[in-house]
């Protein structure tokens, strides 16, 4: 957090100075380790079993906070008694389909709703579709009446069932699987359970390489699960805080630019699930519905009369006829595959540089080579614009200027100071920029290349009557144009847009619940319904902290209705009074009659506590007054997810898909539902219990430096940043550099299946050589920001990893892999190809090899 | 110089007597920085923004003289970052103004060795025919069974999360109307 996220890091300091204990986790000791009161050093990609291990520690020494676990967590619900667990299966869960590698999840559910899971082939298209990212904002779909033991006694539920998942997670296993050793491990155990509960709260920090795993978004459910447990959920000082690192990759996931995704976490249409639009809808809202997400009929109407204006009416379903369709996975990575396939025509790069910042650099720059036209639009020269001129593989013959056909347009960008407009920070703020200068020359915002764009394209096609048309040609494209060249759209038109109005007056809609499914409303995006409240632009807001309390309400806009920590109804109990004094957050004031507090409470705000809803209500009215997880369909916390997830109800230790390790608890070795790409230009080291581990012995994993960012275009260009971190370098310890004869300052160059790249070389016990098992595993780590182009250049870290991705979001496994270190510049021009074919020889990686997804014991020969 | 000004102007003095114990500030300061102006103090206007590098989202002000941008300092009234900016949002202001920065259209033709100039609103021009030459060669009404899929795979588009909401949603909502579904941007790195 120091090092990426230096600023948000002052409030850790602070913390600390009056009395917060810090424990900083991470296999490599930063600037965040130095100021921390206790560092742990673990293995990369054994977190699973460092969590799980927590949560052993807190069920059965039953420190969790029991109240809170029954009143807002899925804790007491029964789960089917057709479950079986990994426990009992050696690594996978019921329902198992090794065909396609996917589950049948019937067997997850809660008790008598056996038939409500999905089926295999629906899980599969989950996988293909990335699914999971649709819970960004509301939990997956379940029935409400759920059968229950509120002593949480019951073998079956889920209390027990996850006592049970996490029994063998012993400090002894932590030890042995994560090279922590027991004292260091039960000082954690001790610490967060200690400061946890009514008096105290305990928050839980991951910047976004927690997401870079094939058990990424397990990941992350393990922590949920802790802060579930000890009651850290929906209050003040708790919570399981992401750091991102975009200036606004939380509001491009919430209006995304993403395949799968409409805005407000709306799914894009899949051909056979969504062929009509009651389909669509039904799949959204699913009727019988408790809680906010049963009304999404609204949302997805609102939406398509934002993108269809006048031309979306009740009699063409507002327009859903226009809607592409979705067939499977249209995903970065089955893109760029397709590129080096012949397959895709043309290219937009905005503000992204694949060629350094994606995974499988070489991939990315093949791909691009393949292409029949590319637009580049950027600050600086970035190396995926010129791959066919200077890039890596113009080194090694495999692309020749003369013989690449990529048409390349490289189009300048205004940056932040040069266009209006909000980004959304970390915590879902929204904050409004102020345009401060002109951009120069040809550099233009996206909000007019975009607007031009789609201005020229229905210009040329006026007078189409071809059917496939009719969408553009009705879009509503007809924004008012500003500025000093008069030719900019206004950003603030496009964020009323964005906010919703009343269709007859244009009025602005103050909040979500008064969307309508009739048509009469129209809105961009249901979640941030609120932020032109009042006809306001409320992300514009800077009342000067000085002037307000700690929670700043006056200062930017949070979405969803301005809350700035979700669930706070959490934060009292279920009778509505604060947990206590001192955690005091969202509270019920009976005598008013609503819920008030220091935020926006994230409830209805006149339901009391001792409201419950009849038998067959749905939707909000199927809230109870203490159901404080207001977006699931139980109104619950998941300890046990039944659905949702591609890869399992409970997160499970699986070794990453390259390790230097076997699984030590199960048979299978890594996640059998991992989402793979089996190609010869996409190989995978062998992990055990394949032959050949050792060819790749050492663990490596990569992370940003405080001095610069991502792939460097906005950083390798500036001189202060080159001049403070100027070059790529590779840590390792002092007793691997003995191991390999490396050279502190030195150079040397590290290989994997796809790439070898070379580095100058810093000695450093800053990583720790760990005890697994029997033997001692070596960590090497590199930044990623350096590419060909720029005032500071280097080989790029990236290119080493390939294409192995989560199964619910498709994210890539890129802070986990295997590799060789060996001193000395790697080699050059052809023969760096022969060089890592050398490798892939010895390891007997031969061009049709596929990693096993379910994994078998092979006989050693001889 | 009298002598009681001779005195006075030793910072010792200055440090003992004035407001400065520490003498790190006016006790300190010497006749020359005295007599300078910060360049924020001369701005012609400033300009409330936020740092375009990571997600924290610290509070900037640009200071704006001459339709230039002169400084660009952390804004002490946001309480994300209370004034603070890490190394790159303090170094923020050469992302502005570096002289490295491409500001002209650059074209490479198919098989050339090099950039060319080429103008903006030609480069649209071309860009929207290739757009629609794409879509013309890779359209797909409908699926197998006869289901609409009315798409194409043939363009792709990657990026979104330096970009502003407004920008992000005219983008999708582009192409999705044109029919373009492979969007893509870092939330999936």
């Amino acid at each position: 957090m120091a090092e990426a996220h230096p600023v948000g890091f002052q409030y850790v300091v602070e913390a600390k100075k009056r009395g917060a204990k810090v424990i900083h986790i991470d296999p490599r000791f930063t600037r965040t380790s130095a100021l921390a009161h206790s560092y742990v050093p673990v293995r990369a990609g054994a977190d699973i079993a460092f969590l799980g291990g927590i949560i052993n520690y807190i069920l059965s020494n039953e420190k969790d906070f029991r109240e809170y676990v029954v009143a807002y967590t899925n804790a007491a619900m029964l789960v089917s008694e057709d479950f079986k667990d990994t426990e009992d299966l050696n690594g996978l869960f019921s329902g198992y389909d090794p065909e396609i590698n996917a589950y049948d999840q019937s067997s997850w559910q809660y008790a008598g709703q056996q038939d409500e899971g999905q089926s295999r082939g629906q899980a599969h298209v989950d996988r293909e579709t990335a699914s999971g990212l649709e819970q960004e904002s509301h939990g997956p779909p379940i029935p409400a009446d759920v059968p229950r033991d509120l002593t949480l006694q019951d073998p079956r539920c889920v209390y027990q069932v996850l006592k049970r998942h996490y029994a063998r997670y012993t400090p002894e296993v932590v030890e042995r699987l994560c090279g922590v050793p027991q004292d260091k491990f039960l000082e954690v155990c001790e610490a967060w359970t200690a400061n946890s509960g009514r008096e105290r709260t305990t928050a839980l920090v991951y910047s976004v390489g927690w997401t870079q795993h094939s058990v990424g978004v397990q990941y992350i459910r393990t922590g949920a699960i802790i802060q579930l447990l000890l009651g850290n959920m929906g209050r003040p000082g708790g919570g399981v805080m992401a750091l991102r690192g975009h200036a606004s990759i939380q509001g491009s996931t919430d209006i995304p630019t993403l395949f799968n995704l409409l805005p407000g976490y709306l799914p894009m249409p899949h051909h056979s699930q969504h062929e009509t639009f009651d389909q669509w809808i039904d799949a959204i809202r699913h009727p019988e519905q408790k809680g906010f997400w049963a009304n999404a009929k609204s949302f997805a109407v609102s939406l398509l009369k934002a993108y269809w204006g006048d031309a979306a009416t009740e009699d063409n379903d507002f327009g859903y006829g226009w809607m592409p369709r979705l067939t499977g996975d249209h995903g970065i990575y089955q893109q760029v595959l397709d590129m080096i396939d012949g397959k895709i025509k043309g290219y937009f790069l905005l503000g992204q540089n694949p060629a350094v910042g994606s995974a499988h650099g070489r991939a990315q720059r093949l791909g691009m080579a393949n292409l029949d036209w590319l637009v580049v639009r950027d600050l600086f020269m970035i190396e995926s614009a010129t791959f066919w001129k200077d890039g890596p593989e113009v080194a090694t013959g495999e692309i020749v200027a003369e013989q690449c056909k990529t048409e390349v347009f490289f189009m300048p960008a205004a940056n932040h100071a040069e266009k209006e407009g909000t980004f959304t920070q970390t915590q879902r703020m929204l904050q409004w920029r102020e345009k401060a200068v002109e951009p120069p020359q040809d550099c233009r915002s996206e909000l007019w290349f975009f607007y031009h764009l789609g201005r020229i394209i229905r210009e040329r096609l006026a007078d189409s009557k071809l059917e496939r048309d009719q969408g553009v040609l009705n879009l509503a494209w007809n924004y008012p144009l500003h500025g000093k060249r008069g030719d900019e759209p206004s950003g603030e038109d496009v964020l009323f847009e964005i906010n919703g109005y009343e269709v007859a007056t244009h009025k602005p809609l103050s909040s979500f619940t008064e969307m309508k499914a009739d048509g009469s409303t129209a809105g961009g995006c249901w979640i941030y319904t609120g932020v032109f409240k009042d006809g306001v632009n409320q992300a514009a807001r800077r009342k000067p902290r000085t002037e307000q309390d700690w929670v700043a309400r006056e200062w930017g806009w949070a979405w969803p209705a301005d809350r700035r920590t979700l669930y706070n109804r959490a934060s009292a109990d279920p009778e509505g009074k604060p947990w206590s004094e001192r955690k005091k957050y969202v509270w019920w004031d009976e005598e008013a009659g609503e819920w008030t507090g220091y935020d926006v409470p994230d409830f209805e705000k006149t339901k009391p506590p001792s409201y419950r809803p009849d038998k067959d209500a749905t939707g909000v009215a199927a809230i109870s007054g203490d159901d404080a997880f207001i977006m699931q369909g139980d109104g619950k916390g998941w300890l046990y997810a039944p659905s949702g997830l591609i890869d399992g109800p409970m997160p499970t230790h699986y070794e990453p898909v390259e390790s230097t390790v076997r699984n030590p608890l199960y048979e299978q070795q890594a996640n059998p539902t991992r989402k793979v790409y089996d190609r010869s230009d996409n190989l995978t080291n062998p992990s055990p219990p394949e032959r050949h581990a050792e060819v790749y012995p050492y663990v490596f994993s990569t992370s940003r430096l405080t001095e610069h960012h991502t792939a460097g275009g906005m950083s390798r260009q500036l001189a202060y940043l080159s001049e403070l971190q100027p070059e790529m370098f590779v840590e390792v310890s002092p007793e691997l550099a003995r191991e390999r004869g490396l050279q502190h300052l030195g150079w040397a160059h590290i290989v994997t299946a796809r790439a070898a790249i070379e580095a100058k070389v810093l000695v450093t016990d800053r990583l720790t050589p760990l005890r697994i098992e029997d033997r001692i595993v070596h960590q090497i780590w590199m930044p990623y920001h350096w590419g060909n182009e720029g005032l500071v250049t280097g080989d790029s870290a990236n290119d080493l990893i390939g294409i192995t991705l989560d199964p619910n979001v498709l994210i890539q496994e890129s802070k986990v892999g295997t590799c060789d270190i060996q001193p000395g510049r790697r080699p050059t021009g052809k023969h760096l190809l022969d060089y890592v074919q050398s490798y892939r020889d010895r390891a007997e990686l031969r061009p049709d090899h596929q990693a096993p997804l379910v994994t078998t014991e092979v006989e050693e020969e001889g | 110089m009298g002598v009681r000004t001779w005195i006075e102007g030793w910072p010792v003095y200055r440090q003992l007597t004035g407001t400065d114990p520490l003498g790190r500030g006016a006790a300190a300061q010497s006749q020359r920085s005295r007599t300078l102006t910060a360049r924020t103090e001369t701005a012609d206007r400033v300009a409330k923004s936020v740092c375009p590098y990571c997600a924290v989202g610290c509070g900037q002000r640009i200071f704006v003289k001459d339709e230039k941008v002169i400084q660009i300092e952390g804004d002490p009234d946001s309480p994300i970052s209370k004034g603070r900016l890490c190394p790159k949002g303090s170094a923020s202001k050469s992302l502005v103004t570096s002289d490295r920065r491409q500001q002209k259209v650059l074209y490479r033709r198919p098989y050339a060795t090099d950039w060319e100039e080429l103008d903006l609103d030609t480069a649209m021009d071309m860009i929207a025919d290739r757009v629609l030459a794409a879509r013309e060669q890779t359209w797909e009404d409908k699926d197998e069974d006869g289901r609409p899929l009315n798409r194409t795979l043939g363009i792709s588009s990657l990026g979104g999360a330096t970009l502003d909401n407004e920008e992000n949603y005219l983008i999708k909502k582009l192409f999705t109307a044109i029919g373009a579904i492979q969007i893509e941007n870092q939330a999936r790195i």
